[in-house]
């Protein structure tokens, strides 16, 4: 760490002004603040004291997110020995197994993601934001394992420059960036995006694990229910199977250990990451709660009203809140501080929409067997609206106050 | 006219500086919805600019005659009679393509580029710049088209023209087509960047904000 620093000490001369590698202030910038604190201090006066920088904060939703990573690890480990047919599940070579097999994925959303960042940070001058270390990490996590590494790198680029640099950068975007990349994903290789085979990993790693057969059925229970066409709910729990054909029960999607998206399948890893955020007070309790709230509503609306259309509509509230996407959506995606509501009404119309919205399209859309995306999507397009009215109707109740006094 | 300007400028003018798609920013709708492949994009480039050459040349003979307070009427009727020349014409001799426009064709009388060259245009001036406003006009929208749609057709199908250009090692490499550059929502981002670009190299056109 003394060398680190000795070296950055000794480089920071050419990168002040005038000095050889002016231009690149901001990249010595970041990488400096990053690696130690700020070197300009206050020396004295300070009016507000808080550790709660952009960094800080980024470095905790990072910590919450690890909970969610480790078990993707093992899970995906978990299903690449379930469907070689092992009966065998050695914890550290499965963890090891997924480990490996997240880790370009990861390398990759960073690589090209920061990328961006600091070369439009250079044209513009400005300093290099952090933002994109939390949606960096969330990009592989909410992506199916076996999404090949090109198309993060095309999704990626993608979202950062028309999502977020041209809106002006961290803080400015109006959609969330790790979800457009999905979104982006989903639309533009669908056949890589959902299906039978895309979320398991099929292919033995540096020696670990084995060839998985052809022709395992991997697909997500949700997309399991959408194909099924069972007319009851014992239909729907019996189309629900893992990889080897045992039927999946509320603790198994509990707990997660089924097909999904990378980190998105444990309930029980992602209610962890949301104690940290909510304990921290990073994610909004009031989003949170309501996205639960609305999903729970919606879910249970369709079970009542159940029909063979719609195979999905037989869930119950407990399967669709733990199945797919949702827990992931409501606790790291709905509460982005950027791209949600601001004001605390309007936090709980925007949290309660998306959770109705999510469940909404997962059932009554058979062709979408996942919805919390669309849905989290959707209602960043209508946060701003939100907020407007919900200033307007506050501005409207005062001055009637005021009229009525007088 | 306050200002006498040359046929040169009249014909090349909206080509870039004052383009009707990506600086004026008319007749956009047309170009999400025939753009998802190239051969479209042309023979509606073409169409475009057929019919608003001479809807300007036939305008600019009867401008003196048209009583003020219908001019709106007697200009859509040049137009649709224009309109359906060139779909039947298109029925007659590309019919596949004619069915792939479908109703886009029938469309371009509501195209914003046309009022707004008969109006702004052919209503004052006389038929030969009336003619080459017209043409001038078309081939800047044409332009645009060809341009959104060669990306999008190479991208989303991986073809121009039809043909394959994107060779089949590429995809027996992993290499996929982009399903969401056939989408519409893709043309408004490609035109996004055309006129990003666009603006990029005329800093006159750029607004101060």
């Amino acid at each position: 760490m003394k060398a680190l620093k000795k070296l950055m000490d000794k480089a920071r001369p050419a990168f002040e002004p005038g000095g050889k590698l002016h231009a690149f202030r901001s990249v010595y910038d970041g990488m400096d603040t990053f690696l130690f604190t700020p070197r300009e201090t206050s020396k004295s006066g300070v009016h507000i004291h808080d550790s709660m920088d952009s960094k800080r904060t980024m470095i905790i939703v990072v910590l919450a997110l690890m909970p969610c990573l480790f078990f993707g690890m093992y899970n995906c480990g978990y299903q690449h020995w379930l469907a070689c047919g092992a009966t065998e599940f050695p914890f550290w070579e499965l963890l090891l197994y997924g480990f490996l097999a997240i880790l370009p994925a990861i390398v990759v959303s960073y690589v090209v993601g920061l990328g961006i960042e600091f070369c439009v940070a250079q044209w513009r001058g400005e300093e290099i934001q952090e933002g994109f270390l939390v949606t960096g990490m969330l990009i592989p996590m909410i992506c199916p394992i076996e999404t090949p590494l090109w198309m993060i790198a095309v999704a990626t680029a993608f979202s950062v420059i028309f999502v977020k640099e041209v809106f002006g950068g961290t803080g400015y975007n109006i959609f969330n960036v790790a979800l457009v990349t999905r979104a982006f994903l989903f639309f533009s290789y669908p056949s890589k995006m959902s299906g039978d085979n895309v979320f398991i990993s099929h292919d033995s790693i540096l020696g670990l694990g084995g060839m998985a057969p052809d022709g395992f059925s991997g697909a997500t229970p949700l997309g399991q229910v959408a194909v099924s066409g069972a007319d009851s709910a014992q239909g729907v729990a019996q189309a629900m199977t893992d990889v080897a054909g045992n039927p999946i029960d509320l603790w198994h999607m509990f707990l997660g250990l089924i097909p999904g998206s990378f980190a998105e399948t444990s309930t029980l890893c992602i209610l962890i990451g949301a104690a940290i955020l909510l304990f921290t007070r990073i994610a909004s309790w009031r989003i949170v709660l309501s996205v639960f709230a609305g999903g729970a509503v919606m879910a249970l609306i369709a079970h009542c009203f159940a029909t063979p259309t719609y195979p999905a509509s037989f869930l119950s509230v407990g399967d669709q809140l733990c199945l797919g996407g949702f827990a992931f959506a409501a606790v790291f995606m709905a509460p982005d501080p950027v791209t949600s509501c601001r004001t605390n009404v309007g936090k709980y119309i925007y949290g309660f929409l998306v959770g109705v919205v999510a469940i909404l399209i997962r059932t009554y859309n058979n062709g979408y067997p996942e919805g919390a995306m669309l849905a989290v999507l959707l209602m960043n397009a209508l946060a701003p609206l939100i907020d407007y009215c919900v200033v307007e109707a506050n501005v409207r109740r005062r001055m009637r106050r005021v009229a009525a006094k007088q | 006219m306050a200002e006498k300007i040359s046929y040169k400028d009249i014909f090349f003018n909206p080509f870039s500086k004052n383009n009707p798609v990506i600086v004026q920013i008319l007749g956009i709708c047309s170009c999400l919805a025939v753009t998802a492949k190239l051969e479209p994009a042309i023979v509606m480039g073409l169409s475009v600019i057929a019919v608003l050459a001479f809807a300007n040349v036939i305008i600019s003979l009867i401008r003196k005659t048209i009583p003020t307070n219908i001019r709106i009427i007697v200009q859509l009727v040049v137009v649709a009679a224009l309109v359906i020349i060139v779909n039947q014409l298109l029925l007659a001799y590309a019919y596949d393509v004619a069915l792939q426009l479908s109703v886009f064709i029938g469309l371009i009388i509501t195209n914003c580029i046309l009022m707004g060259r008969l109006e702004a245009f052919a209503m004052g001036n006389k038929p030969w710049p009336a003619f080459l406003d017209g043409v001038g006009n078309g081939v800047g929208y044409a332009l645009i088209l060809i341009i959104v749609a060669f990306f999008r057709e190479l991208l989303g199908s991986g073809t121009l023209l039809g043909f394959q250009v994107i060779p089949q090692c590429f995809y027996d490499a992993g290499y996929a087509n982009n399903g969401l550059m056939i989408l519409p929502p893709m043309a408004l981002i490609v035109v996004a960047c055309v006129i990003w670009v666009h603006r990029a190299r005329n800093k006159e056109l750029q607004e101060n904000s």
